[in-house]
């Protein structure tokens, strides 16, 4: 009996003692809503090669509500401040109860300053409402678009699988800004905040010991230039297509165009969703990044490759001769060429681009008695363009890159049956025709190896990550393709031909009485329409400052489009201002529709 | 019908109306906990209170039901249910539902039943039949088997894990210390839980300098300045030997240094307290060296037997890992809770901490909080005066008793209901380390409400039928 008593008694001695005697639980109790606020870092800002800002980032506030700690209160003058109605008040109520009554959640998106201020000095009256500040991306010119990409809110299922995100946080989407994201983000803080019952923060909860600095987002500086950028955006105006160039020495990209662009600043805030499912639903398709998600066969272009594995393997020679009247022709096969001297040697077939010279050199390459069969041939012949980066991912720092696609022999053993196959079955392939596939990217990277003779770094849009910092490891190892150095120089000396040469020469439009451009027209076919004008080069011919592959859709052959963009480029990359204006305005006024029907 | 209203006539009804009482203010509260403008219907079951109803009206029948019963069920079918409710608790971990890391549930999709809560009055039952049946109860045998009754179920319990009902299980050795075991080996029973507490709180080393402090004091209460100086003179030489020894040879640490220093200074003095026949001193020795072996065997256990995520799970118990909030918050808030009631309270439905949900598991283990801040304390003083009457009426009751059995359970019950009620007001108000258990009738939850209620309603069925011969 005396333990029960003294026990009860020790209890009601501490109650009397806290309840009565300590006031100091009565002030806790007063200040004893606890409100986390999360600290959102600034995202980390994007330069450009030069250290020219792209990307900065500007104030914005969200409104958030804990509905628990809300209570009776003018919602009339409320939605005065915040331009809604009562309906959308209610709607809005409703969705931040069903996500939670206790935890914060989003009433209102990125409110502007005015209303901010607005907010801000009545906010007392509005319990368990409350401002966070968070930050909006911001362009300083309106390029880049698909390169850089956006930033949207994380769904929910990312949310689920990643512990980092919350509800409402933002996150890269694309470009940059998503395959940069862990960089970019920085790291979110909290801070938790005693608040009293007239919604007024009374301190920070347990001096602060439970919360956490917010850590800024690493800036990046990219390997974009960005007037070059620029410029190239301009020249593709009113045109389809897009613009790779590199500089060979790094594989750092100089500029990705991808035409029709949009302004990135389009996709940034309130506006977002808006403007996204206007530019997802524009026929042309803006969001649609051609550089790294359009797949083309690479017509004449892929001539070079031809060239280069043919001498590689011994089985043409510089001097060979092959004669070509009007087109290449065993027994009812006949691919066409267009008219000009015979015969011609490897220079000069590159130069003027003779379909029946790499026919030839091309059957001569599967049918090398060296390899026991045309499949074995086939297989090496593919080994020298997946080394250049063809058929796969080339690894590049953005998202959704297009493998292209260079046919495996058991793709044609299973069309054809195996052994059933021969080198004119496929001859095509000779003149970059047929099944292959490949990105703008590719074509570039290969302009690039051509560029440096035989070696590559895989193609990449950061050079910094952080003021002080270096590329990823990924971007600083040198590929070999396996095609000797002195294999190039025939070729290298067919392209300078194509542009600098006589008559015949394809590319005489991209000359530039300055420096030497080596460069190599195509034609992609087209199956819906107008055919595809493609330009690949690089500059100087010595030492080469930048490679670069040129698309317009449906503008027909290489020459007439292609390579003048290219050129002025090249003019603007190596000089820093165009002097041929002339050329300049001609391309400006070229207008061409998708489709390409006339 | 003349035995019925007998027992009409015998039932003890203040306990009746006390737990009536018990239940009401009970629910009221755990309105208030999980109150909120949304749901005022008593009757929703969505909500807490809503089942809690429920249960009330659930546990009024099952007290019904253990009234009309025959007396001597409960004594012949003692060791059946005890049986039954401990294949319950071995079935629970294998089919049992995981919440919160412990397989206390089973799950019958609208509601849960916790064994747990039930094997106490099976246990209570168990007992009192085994102490009934045994002549001496003095003797080792008796008190180990006895032992072995009670800490079975708490040792399955154990394995859920659900440290705090384990605790409760203690509470039977009242029953064993009423019967006749030495009080000395209740208060090493408690001292063992005492110390294995601490030494998880604190660490070991702070504990073994305690126990050192502790046997200190007693010898010089016992035996005087000049006989402790004389021991303290050993230990040093035993202490320096063996830290030279520990320490520079073998890198051991620290307390071990002093165990082997205990042990040592243990051996040289043997001799000397033998020719002496001194009591006194071998008792302390005993003691302080039984008391540093069982703080190895705890830190021993804790950390190779029990798995990382059992440790975590008992630290937490115990408060010493932090949870979100960092370390102390449920009790932190409770405090702000209880405290900010002031003498009065701040009337019902009115605690802004309780309205704010401030306090976790405020309807179940911590609604002594709600109690606190909206009846002030005033209110606290009522609540706890009435466990006080309560368990002193369950006293008187179960002294009136002519048989062991029904004096044993009822001591059982008597027990159970002081644990619970100190350890969970205790816990509420920082007097006791935070363990998750109810207060009886007042937190929310079916199985401890219809557990309660039956354990209380045996032993007012026992007690109705006193003037019966069980056998």
């Amino acid at each position: 009996m005396a333990v029960v008593l003294l026990l009860a008694l020790i209890l009601i001695v501490r109650l009397f003692y806290i309840q009565i005697v300590d006031k100091t639980y009565r002030v806790s109790a007063a200040n004893n809503a606890l409100r986390p606020v999360t600290q959102y870092p600034a995202r980390g800002l994007i330069y450009d090669r030069n250290g020219e800002l792209i990307v900065y980032n500007q104030a914005a506030y969200d409104l958030l509500v804990i509905p628990v700690h809300t209570s009776a209160f003018d919602t009339a003058r409320f939605n005065n401040i915040l331009g809604i109605t009562m309906d959308d008040f209610r709607a809005r109520m409703k969705s931040a109860l069903s996500y939670s009554r206790r935890a914060p959640s989003v009433f209102m998106k990125m409110i502007s300053s005015e209303t901010y201020a607005l907010l801000q000095e009545e906010l007392y009256r509005f319990p368990g409402f409350y401002v966070q500040a968070r930050t909006l991306r911001k362009y300083t010119r309106p390029v880049a678009a698909h390169l850089l990409g956006y930033v949207g809110e994380v769904d929910n299922k990312l949310i689920s699988k990643d512990k980092y995100y919350r509800s409402g946080d933002y996150i890269g989407v694309s470009g940059i800004e998503k395959s940069y994201e862990e960089h970019l983000r920085g790291r979110k803080g909290v801070n938790i905040f005693l608040v009293d019952v007239h919604n007024n923060i009374k301190g920070s909860y347990a001096e602060g010991r439970f919360d956490t600095v917010a850590i800024p987002g690493t800036s990046l500086w990219s390997t974009l230039d960005l007037s070059l950028q620029e410029y190239g955006e301009r020249l593709m105006q009113n045109k389809t297509g897009s613009i790779v160039a590199i500089e060979p020495a790094t594989g750092e990209i100089l500029t990705l165009v991808s035409s029709p662009t949009y302004d990135p600043s389009l996709l940034v805030g309130r506006i977002r969703s808006e403007n996204f499912s206007m530019l997802q639903a524009d026929t042309v398709k803006p969001l649609f990044d051609r550089a790294l998600m359009a797949s083309y066969p690479p017509g004449s272009t892929f001539k070079i490759m031809n060239g280069l594995i043919g001498l590689q393997e011994g089985v043409i020679r510089p001097t060979s001769l092959f004669s070509c009247s009007n087109g290449y022709h065993v027994g009812s096969l006949t691919v066409g060429c267009h008219s000009h001297r015979s015969p011609l040697d490897l220079p000069e077939a590159v130069a003027q681009s003779c379909n029946a010279w790499f026919c030839n050199a091309f059957r001569n390459i599967l049918e090398n008695p060296d390899y026991s069969s045309v499949h074995d041939a086939y297989d090496k012949w593919r080994e020298y363009l997946v080394a250049f980066g063809f058929g796969n991912k080339l690894g590049i720092d953005l998202p959704n890159e297009l493998s292209g696609f260079i046919p495996a022999s058991s793709y044609y053993d299973r069309y054809y049956g195996k052994d059933r196959w021969k080198a004119l079955t496929v001859i095509s392939l000779a003149i970059g025709q047929g099944e292959i596939g490949a990105t703008p990217l590719q074509m570039a990277n290969m302009a690039a190896v051509i560029a440096n003779r035989g070696s590559f770094y895989i193609p990449h849009v950061v050079k910094k990550i952080g003021d002080n910092g270096a590329p990823s490891p990924l971007y600083t190892q040198k590929y070999i393709t396996g095609i000797s150095p002195e294999n190039f120089e025939p070729v290298i000396e067919g392209m300078e031909g194509a542009v600098n040469g006589g008559p015949g020469s394809t590319a005489r439009g991209a000359r530039l009485d300055s420096i030497i451009i080596c460069g190599k027209t195509g034609t992609a076919q087209n199956p819906h329409g107008k055919d595809h004008s493609i330009f690949v080069a690089f500059a100087p011919k010595d030492n080469p400052q930048i490679a670069i592959a040129v698309y317009v859709e449906n503008a027909g052959f290489g020459s007439t489009f292609a390579a003048p963009i290219a050129s002025l480029l090249i003019e603007k990359y190596l000089t820093g201002e165009v002097k041929r204006t002339y050329l300049e305005d001609h391309v400006l006024k070229m207008v061409i529709k998708p489709g390409g029907q006339e | 019908m003349d035995k019925n209203s007998n027992i009409l006539a015998r039932l003890d009804w203040i306990t009746v109306i006390l737990w009536l009482v018990m239940m009401a203010m009970g629910w009221l509260n755990i309105y208030a906990a999980v109150y909120n403008e949304n749901h005022t219907s008593i009757f929703d079951l969505s909500q807490r209170y809503g089942k809690q109803l429920m249960f009330i009206i659930a546990a009024l029948v099952l007290a019904v039901f253990v009234m009309v019963t025959d007396n001597k069920l409960w004594f012949f079918f003692a060791w059946f249910i005890y049986g039954f409710f401990m294949l319950l608790l071995i079935l629970v971990l294998v089919l049992g539902k995981e919440v919160n890391g412990a397989r206390a549930w089973f799950d019958f999709g609208a509601f849960g039943l916790q064994p747990s809560e039930f094997a106490k009055f099976a246990t209570g039952l168990a007992l009192a039949s085994y102490l009934n049946s045994q002549r001496q109860l003095y003797n080792t045998r008796t008190m180990v088997s006895a032992t072995a009754i009670i800490l079975s179920p708490a040792l399955l319990i154990a394995l859920q894990p659900d440290m705090g009902s384990v605790i409760t299980y203690f509470a039977f050795f009242i029953v064993l210390y009423r019967e006749g075991m030495s009080i000395w080996v209740f208060i090493t029973a408690i001292l063992a839980v005492v110390l294995f507490l601490l030494t998880l709180m604190l660490g070991n080393l702070p504990v073994a300098v305690g126990l050192l402090v502790v046997a200190a004091i007693a010898l010089i209460v016992t035996s005087g300045y000049k006989v402790s100086l004389r021991a303290a003179g050993v230990m040093a030489v035993a202490g320096g030997v063996a830290y030279a020894a520990g320490h520079y040879l073998l890198d051991l640490e620290l307390v071990l240094i002093i165990l082997i220093a205990v042990l040592l200074a243990g051996i040289v003095y043997a001799w000397y307290i033998y020719r002496q026949k001194m009591k006194n001193q071998a008792a302390i020795y005993v003691f302080l060296l039984f008391g540093l072996l069982y703080l190895f065997t705890v830190d021993y256990a804790f950390h190779n037997v029990l798995k990382p995520h059992q440790q975590t799970r008992i630290n937490i118990m115990l408060g010493v890992e932090a949870d979100p909030y960092g370390e102390g918050y449920n009790l932190n808030q409770s405090l702000i809770s209880i405290g900010s009631g002031g003498f009065a309270g701040k009337g019902y439905l009115n605690g802004t901490q309780t309205k704010f949900k401030f306090v976790p598991e405020q309807s179940t283990d911590f609604i002594f909080c709600t109690v606190g801040e909206e009846w002030g304390f005033i209110g606290s003083t009522v609540v706890i005066g009435f466990f006080v009457w309560l368990l002193l009426r369950l006293l008187m009751m179960a002294e009136r008793q002519r048989t062991t059995f029904v004096r044993a359970y009822g001591y059982g019950v008597f027990g159970l209901f002081l644990v619970h009620f100190f350890v969970n007001i205790g816990m509420t108000i920082g007097v006791m380390p935070v363990i998750g258990i109810p207060l009886p009738f007042f937190s929310y939850g079916g199985s401890s409400l219809w557990g309660f209620t039956i354990l209380l309603f045996i032993f007012l069925r026992l007690d109705a039928g006193r003037t019966e011969y069980l056998g």
